[in-house]
């Protein structure tokens, strides 16, 4: 399979390349859909800039990077910019992780069978190994080639660097390595605070893959959990203090995290924060912030909760989750989570809305640059064109999300009760969530 | 140019006149009038740190200056923007708006509450907005200078100025409304004109070599440019000296109605050596026997016009409500010498400067013409941009710097009433010292204010800026929460009914059309109610798979 990767891998760059050379090197890094404030190339130079002048770059309100990942972006046109190499690493980081985790998946299925634990009449639900060769080749090819990740990397937003640090993780995750897992997620939290979530479901793996049961009373299962916090929590203080020593302040607290979690910049995006926040009267701004960010974490327990034996779906319900409610998303960070639709192909039969969900984000993905003309450079309509967008945007990865955990739940649910159910009087069932 | 100058001394009781000029025009078009009003007063403020003479200086000035301990105070409002090229170089440039420079004395423990209290009480004295003035638009650090932490400047360029400030500042003069150049001051004719300017100068004059007990010399100058019909007999009896000054460099055709014979002086004012004819209004002949002083002046058409030797400009570049370009203009007009200037730019933080986009194409001398640039970025809503640079010129030349800048969307609260019309960015300042070749001349009394040394600062303004921000919709605030929200429990609601419900096989196996068969039936059977409410009471379990 290494052949097909790198041919791939091959095609991805030159498709990059080519737009690096063309003139939409200049007009995508502009895009609103495509950089935020959070990880725009141009505020990484102008920090950098600012460095050179002798001000602290967290002085102003333009630079909100941790700075030790930026300074040495700071190359001047080296032949492949870091954020094509950060996409290639993202794809191989992903195979490689997909293609273990199916191995795992196949291994657990087969004890199950020859357990003899699933009814007879689901077997066309069992995965064959046929059908999960290309899945990890699917999931590169998934990302490599998503308009989204492509446009992303042509910004040079540092997304392809916060992409980058999260497939690792991933990596490192379904590899079993508990101190590298650690370190990749104190990296993906110590840039934006958000990959926290994945704490909960990084652990659940570890410990099934050590073999030790989520059980309160369990010494053991409080043994692992303490090491890998400690771990964790260890390597966030070890960079957040490299940060300090690096400018010998504090002010890139206020200046990354703060800014994270308060939201000052208006600037549109692609989410739901900005224009909320630009239209929210004054007396219950802080309200509705700690509303909207509570909304992020908050779905980690229970849904922890029920997919415990499936941390893996859990990381992909949980960067989804992370995607659509962060306080500056981009299209990058949908791309992330993109990339794993193809591992759960085996759920194809028993999703719902598919088809409306996919043409109405291919509609609203065509329709942002429309309207973003048409209200700042045409002035012939007004911020709730963008608006509209945005929120239809968001509805339909909200119903794509839920659509996956839906088939996900079903296929879990025929798998223990039988694929065709009959009632009582021997008619055919339909199953309802009760 | 004409300039009434009265001067004023503290303690004296000589009588001065001041007169009015009329002036009708030949020739159409008529290049613009400019006139020029300047009082002067000295007195000394430190002595005892108590001031008892009010009969000259108004009272609300100096109980202010004494109760925030300023020790220098600038203060111009200005209608209009002064056109350097094409009116030449005037005596006191000010930007449009309100400008405020203060300098605090050391014993003041904090700053930044005297500078707030002293622009609101300023904004009571001059009937003015001055109370916008906040720490969006207060650069901190301006300059380079020792003690710039007791220094504090603002300008406001959205603020008009109007007879509603006029008054006020007439009521300062000692003479108040009713004698001397009150009765010049019509406002109605002051405001038809292009170029407004009323500022009061309050400065230190050291006295000993330390500077602790000084003289504080105050200065209001009226800057305008309008056609009057007002004649004015009477001058503020206790001005010590006053006088009427015509420009007649350029045109040296003046004739005086009343038979006054001038006298012709001299002075030297920034570089240029200008001609004056000066009527001494203490002087009973000047006014004749019509007891009023008129004059006639004809123009020519300006040919020979001396070009200012710096001026500047500034645009804004860039299409759309996403970004632009900030370009200034200097302009080096000297033949031969190139000299630096300080280019001082604050710009609100709504306009996000990208310093490292700044450009300053290399001309032939000098290969970057921007020396050294003294930074401070804007925070969000708390301090705006302060931008110095030393720009070295070449002579004879334009030199553009460019900067480019992102309009932020503000908060639906932060937007003025007016949210299209724009939001202004204050003037930028460029400031040079220039050398003179000029001797000093030694034959005016006035020198002190046509001061010719060996080399003089001088500063010019650029245009304000106006630049249009993008704008949400004012009248969605609700509609806004509501969608918003709707979103988010679309999200919560999807991902609650997954979490807490599992699959089960429905209980009863209607089909869907047996459902609408049974519904239409039930309309049919209303009035068997118990019937009803228990078909009503199976439908709700019937199978509907739903979100």
């Amino acid at each position: 399979m290494a052949a097909p990767l790198t041919l791939l891998l091959i095609v991805a760059v030159t498709i990059r390349a080519v737009l690096f050379r063309s003139s939409l090197a200049e007009l995508i890094p502009e895009r609103v859909e495509v950089v935020s404030p959070l990880n725009a190339w141009k505020r990484v130079v102008e920090g950098l800039a600012l460095l050179d002048l002798g001000v602290s770059p967290y002085a102003g309100d333009v630079f909100h990077e941790v700075s030790p990942l930026s300074i040495p972006l700071n190359e001047s046109n080296p032949s492949i910019h870091p954020s094509i190499m950060a996409d290639a690493l993202t794809a191989v980081a992903l195979y490689l992780a997909v293609k273990d985790y199916n191995k795992t998946v196949f291994r657990k299925q087969k004890y199950a069978l020859e357990a003899e634990r699933y009814p007879l009449d689901c077997l066309e639900l069992i995965r064959t190994p046929k059908e999960m060769y290309y899945i990890p080749l699917k999931v590169a090819m998934f990302y490599l080639l998503n308009p989204f990740t492509i446009l992303s990397c042509v910004a040079k937003s540092t997304c392809g660097l916060n992409n980058a640090v999260i497939a690792l993780f991933i990596l490192c995750t379904v590899k079993g390595s508990s101190l590298m897992s650690a370190i990749f997620l104190a990296l993906a939290t110590y840039q934006s605070i958000y990959p926290l979530t994945l704490f909960a479901p990084a652990l659940l793996y570890l410990l099934q893959r050590l073999y030790i049961p989520v059980n309160w009373q369990r010494s053991s299962f409080w043994l692992f959990t303490t090491q890998y916090t400690f771990m964790y929590l260890g390597s966030l203080c070890v960079m957040v203090c490299l940060s300090f020593f690096l400018l010998s302040s504090w002010d890139f607290l206020s200046s990354v995290y703060g800014f994270i979690l308060s939201v000052p910049d208006l600037t549109p995006n692609i989410g739901l924060f900005w224009y909320f926040f630009a239209e929210m009267f004054e007396h219950f701004r802080l309200f509705f912030i700690c509303v909207f960010q509570i909304n992020v974490f908050f779905y980690t327990i229970p849904l922890s909760i029920k997919l415990k034996e499936h941390p893996i779906f859990l990381i992909f319900m949980q960067i989804a989750i992370i995607s659509i409610f962060k306080s500056y998303p981009t299209v990058g960070d949908i791309a992330l989570y993109m990339a794993f639709l193809p591992a759960w192909n085996h759920l194809y039969r028993f999703l719902r809305n598919i088809f409306l969900v996919s043409v109405v984000l291919l509609a609203c993905s065509a329709l942002f640059p429309v309207l973003w003309h048409l209200w700042i450079y045409a002035g012939s309509a007004n911020s709730n064109f963008y608006y509209a967008i945005t929120l239809l945007f968001n509805v339909a990865q909200i119903l794509l999300v839920s659509d996956y955990f839906y088939a996900y739940l079903r296929r879990e649910h025929h798998l223990t009760h039988g694929l065709y159910l009959k009632r009582k009087d021997g008619s055919e069932a339909t199953l309802v969530l009760k | 140019m004409i300039l009434i100058s009265t001067y004023y001394e503290h303690g004296c009781d000589k009588v001065a006149h001041v007169s009015d000029t009329k002036k009708t025009l030949d020739d159409p078009p008529p290049p613009p009038e400019k006139d020029r009003f300047q009082e002067e007063l000295d007195t000394d403020f430190l002595r005892g740190n108590k001031v008892s003479h009010y009969q000259l200086f108004p009272k609300s000035l100096g109980q202010v200056i004494l109760k925030f301990s300023v020790s220098e105070l600038h203060i111009s409002f200005t209608q209009g923007y002064w056109r350097t090229m094409q009116w030449g170089q005037p005596f006191l440039l000010s930007p449009p708006g309100a400008e405020l420079w203060v300098w605090f004395q050391d014993t003041v423990t904090d700053v930044d509450i005297a500078w707030k209290e002293l622009t609101n009480v300023l904004s009571g004295i001059f009937c003015a907005s001055l109370n916008f003035i906040d720490s969006t638009n207060t650069p901190l650090g301006v300059g380079n200078v020792t003690d710039q932490r007791f220094l504090r400047s603002a300008v406001l360029p959205r603020e008009i100025v109007c007879t509603e400030n006029l008054t006020p500042w007439k009521k300062l003069l000692p003479c108040g409304a009713k004698t001397g150049l009150a009765v010049l001051m019509n406002s109605e004719k002051f405001f038809h004109s292009s170029f407004y300017s009323q500022a009061l100068h309050i400065t230190p004059v050291c006295q000993d070599w330390q500077c602790e007990r000084g003289l504080s010399s105050f200065k209001w100058s009226l800057f305008k440019m309008f056609s009057r019909t007002l004649l004015l007999t009477e001058a503020c009896p206790l001005a010590f000296s006053s006088k009427v000054y015509v420009d007649v460099t350029d045109n040296p055709q003046v004739s005086n109605l009343t038979l006054a014979t001038p006298l012709l002086s001299q002075a030297v004012v920034l570089e240029d050596r200008r001609t004056y004819s000066v009527y001494d209004l203490t002087n009973q002949a000047t006014f004749g026997q019509t007891r009023s002083l008129n004059m006639l002046l004809r123009w020519r058409a300006a040919e020979n016009m001396l070009r200012p030797l710096l001026h500047g400009e500034r645009y804004v570049a860039g299409y759309g409500l996403q970004k632009g370009e900030i370009h200034t203009l200097v302009y080096n007009h000297h033949t031969y010498r190139a000299f630096p200037v300080l280019l001082l730019d604050t710009v609100p933080w709504y306009l996000r400067l990208y310093i490292h986009t700044l450009t300053a194409p290399a001309s032939v001398a000098t290969t970057n013409p921007v020396s050294y640039i003294h930074y401070q970025p804007s925070k969000d809503r708390l301090q705006p941009h302060l931008l110095e640079m030393l720009v070295q010129l070449p002579p004879n030349s334009v030199t553009e710097v460019t900067v480019q800048f992102e309009r932020a969307l503000l908060k639906w609260t932060e937007y003025t009433p007016d949210p299209n019309h724009g939001f202004y960015v204050g003037s930028s300042v460029i400031s040079a010292l220039m050398h003179s070749v000029v001797a000093m001349d030694t034959n005016s009394t006035q020198e002190r204010r046509f001061s010719a040394e060996s080399s003089y600062f001088m500063w010019v303004y650029t245009e304000p800026l106006l630049v249009n921000l993008p704008t949400p919709d004012f009248s969605m605030p609700y509609n806004v929460i509501c969608l918003t929200c709707t979103v988010m429990a679309v999200g919560y609601g999807s991902l609650y009914k997954l979490l807490t419900r599992t699959f089960q096989v429905e209980e009863l196996g209607i089909r869907p059309f047996q459902c609408l068969l049974r519904r239409k039936q039930s309309i049919f059977c209303r009035f068997q109610w118990g019937e009803f409410t228990a078909r009503r009471g199976s439908r709700s379990q019937q199978a509907v798979i739903y979100l």
